[in-house]
Order: C-alpha cells, then sequence, then structure tokens
C-alpha cells in the first residue's frame, strides 16, 4: 500500500505557480480553494442573516418603511424566507465546513500533498461561485427571487402563475441548486478519492482524526444525495419550461387551466428529501467531528470510544437515506409507510446519542483549557442536545399532526442544524486560523462573540418550541389574520429583539478575523499543542504542506496525557510509539 | 470561565425548562375524541425527553466546571479511550427509550389513518385553493356531483369555484358552503382535494392536519365532541395570501345541523 500511495504523490504533485492569477483565483492549492470556499460561505452567511433580520423585522412591524427597501410585502417575507434557507443550507452549512475547511485540512491531515484531483477541485469551486451569483441574480429579475420556501414544493414552484418570484426568479434558482449539485458531486469524487488513496504511510483509516472522518463520510452522501438533487431540479426545469408534467398533475390557477396533466407534486417531495434528509447530515456531520477533535485536544485527554465515534457517524450516514418520508408524514403518503419511516427515525436518534454522551466522557476527568475554539466545541454540544431533543417528537407522527408544519420544526432544525453547525464553523475558524494565517485571533473578543451568541440563539430559537406547540404555524408573513396567533405576537417580538442583538454579536466575529489576519500575534507551529499533522508543518503550511517531504504515522490522533510520556501530547509522527492499549 | 459556562449553561436549561413546565404556553384546549390521546402521548414524550435534555445540559456545565483546568501542577487528564461497558449501556437505553415511545403512539395512528371512516359518517369535501377553503356537503342524495376543471370560476362564488357540473344531476342538491358546518359527536369523513396548489388543512382545537394534494382526494377523519367555532389554517406554504388563507370550523348540535343544511338546501331551490 505504502509504495503505491507515493506512486500516486508523485503523480499529484504539482509545482507552485507563479502568477497572482493561478494563485489566487484559479488556483490548484487545496489550501487557496479552502479559503476561497470560506469566504464564498462567509459572504452567503451575512446576506442570509441581512434576509433573516428583515423578516423578524416584518413580523413585528409588517408596515415598517425602512431605509431603501421600503415596506416588505407580505409576498416579500416569502421570498425573504425562501432565499434565506436556500442561501444557509447550501451555501452556509454546506459549503463552509466541507468545501472550506475539509478541502484545507484533510489533505493535511491524512499527510497528502494535496487532493487527489486539483483540477477537479479548483472547478467544483468556480461551479458553486457561480450558483451563488446565479442564486443572488435571483433578486434583480422582473418579478424578483421566489417565494415557494427552500423545499420548492410544486406545482407552486413549477408554474409561473402560482405566485410573484414564480417566474424567471424560479428558474435562477433552481438553475442555481442544479449548479450546486454539480459543484458538490465533484468535490465529493475528490473527498472520497483523496481520503481512499492519499492517506501517508501509517495513517490507516482507524488513526485518521474524526475529522477527516466526517469530511470522508459526508462525501460519501454528498455523492449519492446531490445526483438526486441534480436529477429532480432538471425535471423541474423541464415542467416549467418545457412543458412536461413530472411534478403537476392537472390544475387551474385562478380558474385558469396551466396545460399539465397527470404528474405527482408527491413525487419532487420524495427526491428532495432523499437528498434533503442526508443533506442535514452533511451540514452537521463536520461540526460532529470538528467538536469530537476540539473536545479531545482542549480537555488534554483522548477522545471517548474513538470506535464508537466512527462506528456512529457511519450508522448515522447509512440510516440517514432511510428516513427522508419522516418529512411526509401530512403529504398524504401511505400511513403505513410513515410507521416505517418513523421506527427508522427513533434508530438514527441513537447514534446521535452515543456520540452526545462520548463527548461528555471525553471531558469527563479532562483537563479543560477554555480556549475560544473549546468554548465553540462546548456550545455546540449544549445546541446539539436541546436541537436533538426535540428530534423524538417530530419523529412520531402522532405528534407532527400537532407539530409539523409550525414553529416547533423551525426551532428544531434551526438548533440542531443551523446553529449547531455554525458552532461548528465558528470553532473550526478559532482553532485554524493560526495555522490558515499565520496569527492568533482576539481571545477577548472570541469569549464576547461565543457568549452572545450562545445566549442569543437560545433566545432566538427556544421560545419557537412554545410558540409550535400553541400551534403557531412557520412562513406566515403576517400574525393578524388568525385569533389564535394574536397572543403570540409578545414572545415573536422578543424574538426580534434577541435577533437584533445575536446579529449585532457577529460583527465582533467579522472584526476580529480581519483585524487578526493583520494586527493578530503571530501564532507558533503549534499553538494549541495539539497532535494531529497540520501541527507539524509549518505556518501557514508551503505549496505541497510539508516542505518536500511526507510525514509518516505512528500513533493515533487522541494521545495526550499518556503516563509516563515526557509532554501532555504525543504528535502522530513521534516515532515513540504509544503502546496499544 | 469553567464557573462562568456552567452558570450560562444551567441557566439557560433552568429558564427553557421552566416555561415547558408551567405550560405558559401549550397545545390549544382539544375538541375531538383524538385530542386526549395524542395530547397523552405528547406529555410522556416531552417528560421523558425533558428529564434527558435536563440531566446532558447540567452535567455538560457541571464537567465543564468541575475539570477545568486549574494550574499547570495539578495532576494530568485522566489517561483513557474509553468504556465499552458504558457505551453498550447507554446505546440499549437510548433504544429501548426512542423505538418504544414509538411503539407506545402507533396504536393512535393507527386508529387515525389506517382505519376508514365508519359507513354512517357525515361527508364534507374540503377543497383548497389560493387562498380560501370551500366546504361541499352532498345533499339528501348522499352523493357529490361531477366537478370540472374547465368550469371553475373563483369569482363566481362557491359552486362555480369549485366548476360544479349543473348537467350533473347528482350536482343538483350539493351544497356549498364557505363556513365547515359539523353536527358533533359524529365521525366527519373529510375528502381533501386542491385545485391549484399544496395546501394543508389544520384545525388545532380537533388535532387534524393534513396536505390537500392536487390531484389526489385524500380520506381522513376526525370526531368533534365540543361544540364552538374553531380556526381552520392552511399550513403548507401556498403563495403570497397564505397567512390569510383560514376559515372557520362550526360544531353544533345534530338538531342545528340538520336545520342549516336544509335550510341552505332550500336556498338552492
Amino acid at each position: 500500500m505504502a509504495t503505491g500511495e507515493f506512486a500516486a504523490h508523485a503523480v499529484h504533485a504539482h509545482a507552485a505557480p507563479t502568477s497572482w492569477i493561478r494563485k489566487y483565483v484559479f488556483s490548484l492549492d487545496h489550501k487557496v480553494i479552502g479559503i476561497q470556499y470560506f469566504f464564498l460561505a462567509l459572504t452567503a452567511v451575512f446576506v442570509g442573516m441581512f434576509l433573516s433580520l428583515l423578516m423578524r423585522i416584518h413580523l413585528i412591524w409588517p408596515a415598517a418603511a425602512l431605509p431603501l427597501l421600503g415596506e416588505i410585502k407580505p409576498e416579500t417575507y416569502l421570498t425573504l424566507l425562501t432565499m434565506h434557507g436556500t442561501i444557509m443550507v447550501f451555501f452556509v452549512l454546506t459549503t463552509a465546513p466541507q468545501g472550506g475547511f475539509g478541502n484545507y485540512f484533510l489533505p493535511i491531515q491524512i499527510g497528502a500533498p494535496d487532493m487527489a484531483f486539483p483540477v477537479l477541485n479548483m472547478l467544483s469551486f468556480w461551479v458553486t461561485a457561480l450558483a451563488f451569483f446565479v442564486m443572488i441574480a435571483a433578486f434583480f429579475v422582473v418579478g424578483g427571487a421566489p417565494l415557494h420556501g427552500w423545499t420548492g414544493y410544486p406545482p407552486l414552484s413549477a408554474l409561473p402563475s402560482a405566485g410573484p418570484g414564480e417566474g424567471l426568479g424560479a428558474d435562477l434558482w433552481v438553475i442555481s441548486i442544479a449548479l450546486f449539485c454539480l459543484g458538490a458531486l465533484m468535490s465529493a469524487l475528490n473527498f472520497i478519492t483523496t481520503t481512499l488513496d492519499m492517506r501517508a504511510r501509517g495513517m490507516t483509516l482507524m488513526r485518521m482524526p474524526l475529522t477527516c472522518w466526517a469530511w470522508f463520510i459526508t462525501a460519501i452522501l454528498g455523492l449519492l444525495a446531490f445526483g438526486v438533487l441534480l436529477s429532480a431540479g432538471i425535471l423541474l426545469l423541464l415542467d416549467r419550461n418545457a412543458g412536461t408534467s413530472f411534478f403537476v398533475p392537472l390544475v387551474t390557477i385562478n380558474g385558469q387551466l396551466t396545460g399539465h396533466k397527470g404528474g405527482s407534486p408527491l413525487l419532487w417531495q420524495h427526491l428532495f428529501w432523499f437528498f434533503g434528509h442526508p443533506e442535514v447530515y452533511i451540514a452537521i456531520l463536520p461540526a460532529m467531528g470538528l467538536c469530537s477533535q476540539l473536545l479531545s485536544v482542549f480537555s488534554r485527554k483522548p477522545i471517548f470510544g474513538y470506535k464508537a465515534m466512527v462506528y456512529a457517524m457511519l450508522s448515522i450516514g447509512f440510516l440517514g437515506f432511510m428516513v427522508w418520508g419522516h418529512h411526509m408524514f401530512m403529504s398524504g403518503m401511505s400511513p403505513y409507510t410513515a410507521f416505517a419511516f418513523s421506527v427508522m427515525t427513533m434508530a438514527i436518534g441513537v447514534p446521535s446519542a452515543i456520540k452526545t454522551f462520548n463527548w461528555l466522557g471525553t471531558i469527563w476527568r479532562g483537563h479543560i483549557r477554555f480556549t475560544s475554539p473549546m468554548l465553540f466545541a462546548l456550545g455546540f454540544v449544549s445546541l446539539f442536545i436541546s436541537g436533538g431533543i426535540s428530534g423524538p417528537f417530530l419523529a412520531q407522527p402522532v405528534l407532527d399532526i400537532p407539530l409539523h408544519d409550525t414553529y416547533f420544526v423551525v426551532g428544531h432544525f434551526h438548533l440542531i442544524m443551523g446553529v449547531a453547525s455554525i458552532f461548528g464553523i465558528f470553532g473550526a475558524t478559532y482553532y485554524w486560523f493560526p495555522k490558515m494565517f499565520g496569527r492568533m485571533m482576539s481571545e477577548g473578543m472570541a469569549r464576547w462573540h461565543f457568549f452572545i451568541t450562545l445566549i442569543g440563539t437560545y433566545a432566538i430559537f427556544m421560545p419557537m418550541h412554545y410558540l409550535g406547540m400553541a400551534g403557531h404555524l412557520r412562513r406566515y408573513s403576517q400574525l393578524t389574520e388568525l385569533n389564535y396567533l394574536h397572543g403570540l405576537v409578545p414572545l415573536q417580538t422578543f424574538m426580534t429583539y434577541a435577533a437584533f442583538i445575536t446579529i449585532a454579536g457577529q460583527f465582533i466575529f467579522l472584526f476580529n478575523l480581519f483585524w487578526s489576519m493583520k494586527f493578530g500575534k503571530k501564532a507558533a507551529d503549534n499553538p494549541w499543542e495539539a497532535t494531529t499533522l497540520e501541527w507539524t508543518t509549518a505556518t501557514p503550511p508551503p505549496h505541497d504542506n510539508f516542505g518536500g517531504h511526507i510525514p509518516v504515522v505512528y500513533n493515533g490522533p487522541y494521545e495526550y496525557s499518556v503516563p509516563g510520556a515526557p509532554r501532555d501530547f504525543v504528535m502522530q509522527t513521534d516515532p515513540a510509539t504509544v503502546k496499544a492499549h | 470561565m469553567g464557573l462562568v459556562l456552567l452558570v450560562v449553561i444551567w441557566l439557560i436549561t433552568f429558564i427553557s425548562a421552566y416555561f415547558f413546565i408551567a405550560k405558559t404556553w401549550w397545545l390549544p384546549v382539544g375538541a375531538s375524541a383524538a385530542a386526549a390521546g395524542i395530547d397523552h402521548h405528547f406529555a410522556t414524550t416531552y417528560v421523558l425527553m425533558g428529564i434527558v435534555f435536563v440531566a446532558a445540559q447540567l452535567s455538560l456545565g457541571l464537567f465543564a466546571w468541575q475539570y477545568r483546568e486549574r494550574s499547570a501542577t495539578t495532576p494530568q487528564a485522566h489517561y483513557s479511550h474509553g468504556n465499552n461497558t458504558l457505551e453498550i449501556t447507554w446505546t440499549v437505553l437510548t433504544l429501548i427509550l426512542f423505538v418504544g415511545l414509538n411503539f407506545m403512539s402507533s396504536s393512535i395512528w393507527a386508529s387515525e389513518r389506517f382505519r376508514p371512516a365508519v359507513s354512517d359518517a357525515v361527508q364534507v369535501e374540503v377543497t383548497g385553493m389560493q387562498f380560501q377553503w370551500y366546504f361541499r356537503y352532498p345533499g339528501p342524495d348522499g352523493k357529490f356531483g361531477a366537478t370540472k376543471p374547465q368550469l371553475q370560476d373563483p369569482s363566481g362564488g362557491g359552486e362555480a369555484a369549485l366548476g360544479l357540473d349543473p348537467a350533473d344531476p347528482t350536482s343538483k342538491d350539493d351544497v356549498v358552503a364557505g363556513t365547515m358546518y359539523v353536527p358533533v359527536n359524529r365521525e366527519i369523513d373529510v375528502i381533501l382535494r386542491a385545485e391549484d396548489v399544496i395546501h394543508s388543512f389544520f384545525v388545532p382545537a380537533m388535532r387534524f392536519k393534513q396536505d390537500a394534494v392536487p390531484g389526489l382526494a385524500i380520506h381522513m377523519h376526525f370526531t368533534p365532541i365540543t361544540t364552538g367555532d374553531y380556526e381552520i389554517a392552511c399550513s403548507q406554504l401556498c403563495g403570497l395570501g397564505h397567512y390569510k388563507m383560514h376559515g372557520i370550523l362550526r360544531v353544533i348540535s345534530q338538531e342545528d345541523f340538520d336545520k342549516w343544511l336544509t335550510a341552505r338546501e332550500a336556498e338552492k331551490q
């Protein structure tokens, strides 16, 4: 195996570029591409957050005239939520942890000079960036961006006459998602091949850091899921523009026949959620891997149950493809299938619980250093518990009767898929910033950022569960029509104020990021005293990652506080092998 | 820092749990035969999950504080790669809890959704269109008349909006209303349709929710047990007027229901 790997390295090696364009724009270097993905996601997250700010303002002050934007109309609110959801899920939660940090650190952590297919890597980034521009363009075309929600259920999403924004804006939305799928498929192939073929000598699968396992499993999920969404997107484009009827039966809009007949709206839902549920894990798995890493590093303790963590992630990935129907309990799908989907969904809670217990087991009897990445890792665990605990409610079809499509669902997925993943991204940023940019981020600003974000997100998303129990439906642009919503307005107001504070807190992060690039304290090569390969090389790493040699790995990734060792951590490359245990 | 984190996590836990326990916001009062069972199962799930939530968050806060790095001189962290007995224990316990909950709720789901409506149930066809609900009753002949999409005219009121075909004799006695009248303590056999996009018929007090899908006629039943007016909402995003697509379910005595239906029949003639 070892000789094969060295041969592979020789093939994949490419000389450092000299021109500015090849170095920073159309770069083949996975590190540059990783940073490009990171800044794409950073742009997207601030756009998505701004849209959510407008939504929160509109809910409380529907008639408010905003500077430049004027009054937000009810249909504009739906446009905002559609674009917020789409941008956040695709261009932030899928892009930053995998495309950004995965690209940068997977090759280094397994001891490879680059990804397996550098050109493909460059292509996947630029296709993703193009997808983002197409998505944003939807705001500026006639009719504006679509209002059909990020799930895009037809016939609403298939018929230009079904609502404002369902014309060209909706076409751009579908095209953007199709492009994104292409980019994600290319990236997934690259990650899988790199993990399987490019590991350094001694880097067995079971010596990989859990981050690498997470990126690897996420890539497999991406390969299987994005292909399905891509096909569904193409069918939807055909329905919209070529007169086909995959998803649209005989319907009338405002009494006018649409010319479609015989299609099935439920077919889209099956295809969409066959992608959509694994997508949840695509967003959260890298954060799980990263937080496992951080908890071990900063507790100065081996990860509790490494193998259990790997098997738990594998089973989450596997089961993740068998639970899509739990999004469809109220859809008109056969009620018998609901029972099967429900059992599988409850089963997927088991590996998730195993991971939570193992995280608690990791910090238990540890020696915790409260660095900024560690704070976000601990925050991640708290959010994962809170977001996870509402899962077993929604997994039961009986409880979906009162809860489906209410704010209870919105609270659930924001905590677990949104904010928990974002905490993973923040943790990763604070942790790897020194390696990427050669300087430390300010710990003081990071702490303010952490506490504002933790308390703020709980203040926004925990009340959503109360709203949902009271029957408050999601995607309602005004709260004036239903009488039973009137009593819930004070809670909505509270959430809007909490959102103001939380959003303001994010500018501390933004400032810290750019300020530290220029003025941060110079970082040592291994500032956190961690064991994995990225901390053995220079800061920032040279073009070929390890400066002309390939590291050899002797140890597992989590050898902290080994009895008898000279320091409280043993590098993976330290030949004084830790005794088998 | 460990102490600050402990205080913050514990406070978040206590405040969140307080509002759940105090039931400051809760499910609306149930008014259907199924509500008690659903609510009971909701409460069971919620107590069990609540215990897990509080226990997990409190230990997270506690461990963060208890195992903080006090100084460089304190003993090192405990060197351990885990414990298989513990892994197996919590795997089995979680499995029992989650799958157990699931089996407990399956009988309620079966009675709500597997069993068709009883034969003497009151039939009401519910049709959703942007952004209005229409309710159709078959009349004395017990049969719904044919509808044709070509005849649909939303501006012409209920019957025209549904595209009721006057050429079909069984359509003559069909009654279309904008408010849903039903008799109390009778099973209601709802036939859900949608003309344009997907809508969802949600009556919170009845613990009733089902999507209305174009191209499908979905049968679903419920039994109201308390008279009164209940709000109907659309719970599936259906376009710009989604938020104002609502209606009233009026549960009245059988006697009043018969009177109302007769009066509507008379109006038609």
